[in-house]
């Protein structure tokens, strides 16, 4: 039980959940029988398949944005070039089978006029090799960038703009038909995923499986690293980094470090995602969906690991219902949405249902202690986010965090 | 953290209602009517040219429930919205098909909520009717195009610029497919009737783009040459306002260096004071300026239903009212909406169209239509200048593109391929595998 | 004006300036133009249409100018019942007639009886061709400017005498020098002399614009002598300098342009997130519902007094600020006053306010774009030099600078902008001071708010007015305000100009998407160099 302690119930738990969904829900969708009430519709497997990549990619936002105080507004960049680096990977195995019949060249640089393929493209016919630039490319990318954002000092809002100044640089640059990537329509038609087809039911549920593992191996990253050392130093930058760096730790090493590993994550989340929606293309890119990123996880609760988890699952089954049961009016309520828990769950539903768990076991214990019969009172243990919201109101409203 | 099981518990809870209740509510209808889907996106960047085409719809299936409904069962639409967000088209198609049980889907507009779509459709073999405009290359028997293909807007609206004199070409694109294409298949056609590279013009700009002065400065030093010079334009949507207005404020007029465009029609007029532009030209395949009775009757119904007296109606719109009519036609034909049967029954079914013809389903799944080019009116509608004596039917595989030129496309029974390469003998591609 | 299809006028061109040369005997044989007139009634192909053109032309009477004038402007209709033409005008139901060659009113008719005598580009530029000549001897010198004009660019050998005798009867220099410059450009096609060429090719070079360089271009490929074709080189070599000189000047005044709108988008979000801290993702929505109230000020002129229509912007203003003003305090006491202190939640609630407001307007004025009209003084171009600057692009800059100046008067020299000031800077030690501080957070933020609206009104002279319209800026709007520096206006205003500049200079040559992704990699390495922008703040507030 070291591990337990070491990673709290919750951790736990949520690993536990999502390895049972990796086992459960294919199976119940493969092997009950339609009319069974627990069959699981064919439908819904890729659907959740895809909440819980926006999950993974929520929860690798929320390591540096809830842990190291680093608001990313461009982690959509990094989740697009993980799925480009595997839809690269689905077109070359389509193969022959494209509408030009060419072997070699995708469909669109086909009718495009390329007369061969780009040196960038070549590789990703093995999967090793994609799978290598699904980790390698985010990572590099978030790498090289947090180096010099990181070393220059570039913080808060201004660090917040130029990620988004990246996300929306790359945007543009994929919308180019002339960048090899298709253009705005994008990498589509994809055929087969190391041999299986990609739209049998299989391979759905094997897909479905692998994500739920890719999260929980994700929880258990970020839970591990926030509970070690490392993390605290992290938090410790997130709430002073120049005292931090005055103690003599070297802040931007530890800002540098989450960074790319959350990039990594947002990248796998990313390939996972495409032969899930059988689509990439440069909306991927758009500064609005990291914006998104980041609601997800302010709506769960940052800085809690549940809650961008949650948050995730959350707003999308809630948008994939509401554009259906109310197509007209599925924005007031989702903007609604944002606006009520910002307001009235400042911490998000899990830091909220935290901080009420935690009070009122507090009182219990006060009420208790006044009996003459419990333990002392302590000190509640109180989640870093909701320090900071309980700063005193009026306090210096400063430009950036 | 002790609460943490509390909260995981509460979350989880709340998930589960979430998904439950939208499986619920899907699950309620499939009792004594045809479900039809309308997949347009109602928010996001597109919403400004899709959410007509809802409106549209919702026209058209009431009008057939007044007239009884189909095969004796009333139609139900069932509206929702993929936000111009290109995997959440895939992901609503597939909730239509499989969840909602439509028979069949009219929807998209952009080339990749298309593109989005298309496995989808395959895959759970449903029917796709596409009303908008694209560049082709493309043929599949789940989607029928009402659309034009490029020989039915482009190379028209060329041929008829070249008969007025035009010698220099500026081929002024929103950077994505249909531009793209379209402009690869003109400038090989231009080349082809004898137009010298260096009076053809190519030049793409970003999506909405709003800056327009370097482009518009540039083309009108390009038309500064001595010869002739005309702009074709597949400016997407949204630029083309700020587009036309800068024509307009440094004096391009039509007279001198006219503007074709393949992607403006009332509707986006609608946006713009008119009076500078009057005599740049859309090529369509249908104008609300057309005067017979069948579409004036539609108009009419159509500013009743929307109850606005200045509702315009546009060339994707008389295209759903083709699909919708075809796909009528064909369920009644073959008795069921089994989308099987029905796409068989689709070849060749001819109904009447908004400008005073029958349009028919051709075996490459793209219907014929006229080709009209208008001249903008200062009362933000088009006073047609030319039309094709015959109908044209789609041409999918562009005969000016070396790739795609030997291929064909024929759903009907012994072939039934989309891309089918007479130089090869095969059914080249995905067709190999059906 | 700049291309002429010379080979189809050149045949009415002989017919027209043969009358105009053998005066005015040859009216006679020209034909009656009311009966040529009435060849435009019935159904007529557009060929037909052209001729009767030309033919009207060819009578070289004055008085056919009224008819071609209302063809040109699809004023000239002919009777479905007997197919007699006539000019309707009024735009009312019945029509109003008038006589088509002496304006003289003709009665009334139903639209629906009449039909518009339909035509195309190619006939408006005959009658354009064909009126240039008969105006020529207009007693309007506008008229006949305009006519000189039109005449350079089509000039023809033949026309030479013609223009000689209109040089000689010409008072004013201005028209003068046109009708020379045209008798010139028509020297050079014909077979005159060397030495009379080579002195109309100087002419045409001092001329130096593009107009002259076509000619000029056209003569030094086309001409058999050696010395003219030389001449005529070096002076389109001459004016191609010029041009590349010009171009220059004009980049950087597209580039002023661009940044001028970026400074409006920007400058409300200067004060909001620059000066407030506030994270607002409803800044571009505030923009969109000036934009939106424009529309609605000339929706109800153009219903109530189409007369003001010259003054809608003038009246939108104020209400696109107090509309937007309005919104931001709703905005700020509803939501975002809970939030200080917490800025990064702003961004969340404001995203949720912003898919509001947008869906909002969406479901109140309909998702299509709405059309606003620019008024007359905000259409159209005039030059400078060889630059062209067009009325709206000029106006939106000097308005820009307004509303610059203007908010540096109210921070700088106002109480309530004092009171902001210090409410920014210490937030304690003004509340001790006495000074409210919720109260100024809201005026504000309303503040901010408003100047979005404003600048709202003026973008919607150039772009759509759509639900949209807010989406397009902010990305650019918060580049803007990071880069100049967070709480710096001046720092805005020098970011929006660089960034605008340097945007317009990439675009020739790098195209707009890749000029646009250099300006941002370049944004990004910057923020490397200077970490607070152009423009840091400095001072203890800095950390905070």
């Amino acid at each position: 039980m070291m591990l337990g302690r070491l990673l709290g119930p919750r951790v736990w738990l949520l690993v536990a959940a999502l390895l049972a969904a990796a086992i459960l829900v294919p199976m119940a969708n493969l092997w009950l029988p339609a009319d069974s009430p627990l069959h699981v519709p064919s439908y819904m497997v890729p659907l959740f398949g895809k909440y819980l990549c926006y999950a993974l990619l929520a929860l690798a936002l929320d390591l540096v944005w809830g842990f190291v105080g680093i608001l990313s507004l461009g982690h959509g960049a990094f989740f697009a070039l993980g799925g480009y680096a595997m839809g690269m990977y689905l077109m070359r195995q389509i193969g022959s089978r494209g509408v030009y019949g060419n072997p070699v060249l995708p469909d669109f640089m086909v009718f495009l006029n390329w007369d061969r393929l780009p040196w960038f493209w070549h590789g990703f016919d093995q999967f090793w090799f994609a799978a290598l630039m699904v980790v390698l490319v985010p990572g590099l990318l978030a790498f090289v960038f947090g180096y010099f954002a990181f070393r220059s000092r570039v913080t808060g809002v201004y660090l917040s703009i130029i990620t988004q100044a990246m996300t929306y640089a790359l945007l543009l640059a994929f919308f180019r038909n002339d960048m090899g990537f298709g253009g705005n329509n994008g990498l589509t038609d994809f055929k087969e995923l190391l041999g299986f087809s990609i739209a049998s039911q299989g391979t759905r549920a094997g897909l479905f499986a692998a994500t739920c593992i890719a999260l929980a191996l994700g929880v258990l990253l970020v839970g591990g690293v926030t509970r070690s050392k490392l993390g605290k130093l992290m938090i410790a930058v997130r709430d002073a980094e120049s005292r931090t760096r005055f103690l003599g730790w070297r802040a931007e090493h530890v800002k540098l470090f989450a960074f790319t590993v959350s990039a990594v994550m947002a990248g796998i989340a990313g390939a996972l995602y495409v032969p899930q929606v059988g689509i990439i293309n440069p909306g991927e890119f758009a500064p609005v969906n990291s914006i998104e990123v980041v609601v997800w996880a302010a709506v769960g609760g940052r800085g809690t690991i549940l809650g961008p988890v949650l948050g995730a699952l959350l707003v999308n089954a809630g948008k994939s219902y509401f554009t259906v049961a109310a197509p007209e009016f599925w924005l007031f309520v989702l903007g609604g949405l944002f606006v009520v828990v910002t307001l009235f769950l400042p911490r998000g539903i899990v830091g909220t249902i935290d901080h009420g768990w935690n009070a009122l076991r507090d009182r219990r214990r006060s009420l208790s202690a006044e009996d003459g019969t419990g333990a002392p009172p302590q000190l509640p243990p109180q989640s870093p986010a909701a320090d900071r919201t309980s700063m005193p109101d009026g306090a210096l409203p400063s430009p950036a965090e | 953290m002790r609460s943490g099981f509390h909260g995981f518990c509460s979350a989880a809870a709340l998930v589960a209602a979430l998904s439950t209740g939208g499986a619920a509510l899907a699950q309620d209808a499939s009792g004594d009517t045809i479900k039809v889907g309308i997949l347009h996106s109602l928010s996001g960047t597109m919403a400004i040219s899709e959410t007509t085409l809802k409106d549209a719809m919702l026209m058209l299936i009431d009008e057939q429930n007044k007239k009884g409904g189909l095969l004796g069962k009333k139609l139900e639409p069932v509206v929702v919205d993929p936000a111009s967000d290109w995997p959440l088209f895939a992901e609503k198609a597939r909730e239509l098909i499989s969840q909602q049980k439509v028979a069949a889907t009219f929807g998209c507009w952009t080339s990749v909520s298309r593109k989005s779509v298309l496995p989808v459709f395959k895959e759970l073999n449903s029917i796709l009717f596409y009303p908008v405009q694209y560049e082709g290359e493309e043929s599949e028997r789940n989607v029928f195009y009402t659309g034009a293909a490029p020989n039915q807007q482009a190379i028209p609206a060329v041929d008829y610029l070249m008969n007025e004199g035009v010698e220099r070409w500026v081929l002024e694109g929103t950077d994505y497919v249909y531009p793209r294409t379209t402009n690869k298949i003109l400038e090989a056609y231009l080349k082809a009737k004898g137009v010298a590279a260096e009076d053809i013009k190519v030049n793409y700009t970003p999506f909405g783009f709003s800056d327009w002065q370097t482009e518009v400065s540039a083309i009108k030093e390009f038309g500064a040459g001595g010869k002739k010079t005309a702009v074709v334009s597949t400016v997407n949507g949204d630029a083309n306002v700020p587009f036309y207005k800068e024509l307009a404020n440094q004096g391009i007029s039509a007279e001198d260096t006219p503007v074709v465009a393949f992607s403006v029609g009332e509707e986006e007029l609608a946006g713009i004071d008119t009076k500078p532009l009057v005599g740049h030209l859309a090529a369509w395949n249908y104008f609300q300026s057309v005067d017979n009775p069948a579409n004036a009757e539609f108009i009419a119904k159509w500013k009743a239903f929307t109850k606005n007296d200045k509702r315009v109606t546009n060339d994707p719109m008389e295209a759903h009212y083709i699909g919708f009519n075809m796909w009528v036609k064909a369920v009644e034909a073959a008795g069921t909406t089994d989308p099987d049967k029905v796409i068989d029954a689709m070849v060749g079914v001819s109904v009447p169209n908004l400008t005073g013809g029958y349009s028919s389903m051709g075996a490459n799944h793209h219907i014929t239509k006229p080709v009209l080019i208008g001249e903008i009116q200062d009362d933000g509608q088009f006073e047609v200048v030319y039309e094709t004596p015959g109908l044209v039917l789609g041409d999918e595989w562009s005969d000016y593109l070396p790739e795609s030129k030997p291929l064909i496309a024929d759903w009907r029974a012994p072939m039934s391929c989309g891309n089918f390469n007479t130089e090869t003998g095969k059914c080249g591609g995905a067709g190999a595998s059906n | 004006m700049l291309t002429l299809p010379c080979r189809l006028l050149t045949l009415a061109f002989l017919a027209l300036l043969a009358c105009l040369g053998s005066g005015a005997a040859a009216f006679a044989q020209a034909g009656d133009p009311a009966q040529i007139v009435q060849k435009f009634g019935g159904k007529t192909s557009f060929e037909a249409t052209e001729a009767t053109v030309k033919e009207l032309a060819a009578t070289g009477d004055p008085a056919v100018a009224r008819a071609l004038n209302a063809l040109a402007e699809g004023q000239l209709y002919y009777r479905k019942s007997d197919n007699r033409v006539f000019i309707a005008s009024g735009g009312g139901d019945p029509l109003t007639l008038l006589d088509p060659l002496s304006g003289d009113p003709a009665g009334e008719e139903p639209s629906g009886n009449l039909a518009k005598v339909k035509i195309k580009n190619s006939i408006r530029r005959t009658v354009s061709d064909a009126l240039g000549s008969l105006t020529l001897a207009s007693p309007d010198p506008a008229k006949r400017l305009a006519a000189a004009n039109t005449l350079f660019a089509g000039a023809t050998p033949e026309q030479i005498e013609t223009l000689d005798a209109a040089i000689a009867g010409e008072q004013l220099p201005d028209i003068r020098a046109r009708l020379e410059q045209a008798r010139a450009a028509a020297v050079l096609k014909s077979d005159r002399p060397e030495a009379e060429k080579l002195a109309a090719i100087e002419l045409l070079g001092s001329r130096g614009d593009r107009e002259a360089l076509v000619v000029l271009t056209a003569a030094s490929a086309g001409s058999a002598e050696a010395a003219v074709k030389a001449a005529a080189a070096k002076a389109a070599g001459a004016i191609e300098e010029t041009i590349a000189f010009w171009a220059y000047a004009q980049n950087v005044w597209y580039g002023l342009s661009l940044g001028s709108v970026l400074l409006l988008a920007a400058i409300g979000l200067a004060i909001t997130f620059g000066v407030m801290g506030v994270i607002n993702m409803a800044h571009g929505e505030m923009v969109m519902l000036g934009a939106y109230t424009t529309f609605a000020v000339q929706e109800t002129i153009r219903a109530e007094a189409p007369s003001l229509f010259a003054w809608s912007l003038a009246i939108a203003l104020p209400l696109a600020f107090l509309v937007s003003a309005f919104v931001g305090l709703v905005i700020e006491r509803g939501i975002i006053r809970f939030l200080y202190g917490r800025p990064l939640e702003t961004l969340l609630a404001t995203f949720g306010v912003s898919l509001i407001l947008q869906q909002g307007v969406r479901t109140i004025f309909g998702p299509t774009n709405r059309q606003v009209g620019n008024p007359d003084w905000m259409s159209g171009a005039f030059e400078v030099g060889l630059m062209s600057v067009t009325w709206n692009r000029l106006w939106i800059i000097v308005f820009a600078l307004i509303v610059f100046a203007a908010l540096l008067l109210v921070l700088g020299r106002t109480s309530l902008g004092l009171q902001m000031r210090a409410v920014t800077q210490n937030r304690r030690m003004a509340s001790a001071m006495g000074i409210r501080t919720p109260w100024i957070d809201a005026m504000t933020f309303a503040l901010g708010s408003g100047i979005a609206g404003v600048a709202g009104v003026a973008l919607s002279q150039i772009d759509n007015v759509s639900p949209n319209l807010g989406q397009g800026y902010i990305i650019d709007s918060f580049m803007v305000v990071v880069f100049g520096g967070v709480g710096n206006l001046w720092g805005t205003l020098v970011g929006a100009m660089s960034l605008g500049i340097l945007n317009k200079f990439l675009e020739p040559f790098a195209g707009a998407v890749l000029g646009k992704i250099v300006v941002l990699v370049l944004l990004i390495l910057f923020i490397q160099k200077r970490p607070r922008g152009l423009f840091a703040q400095k001072g203890r507030f800095v950390e905070a």
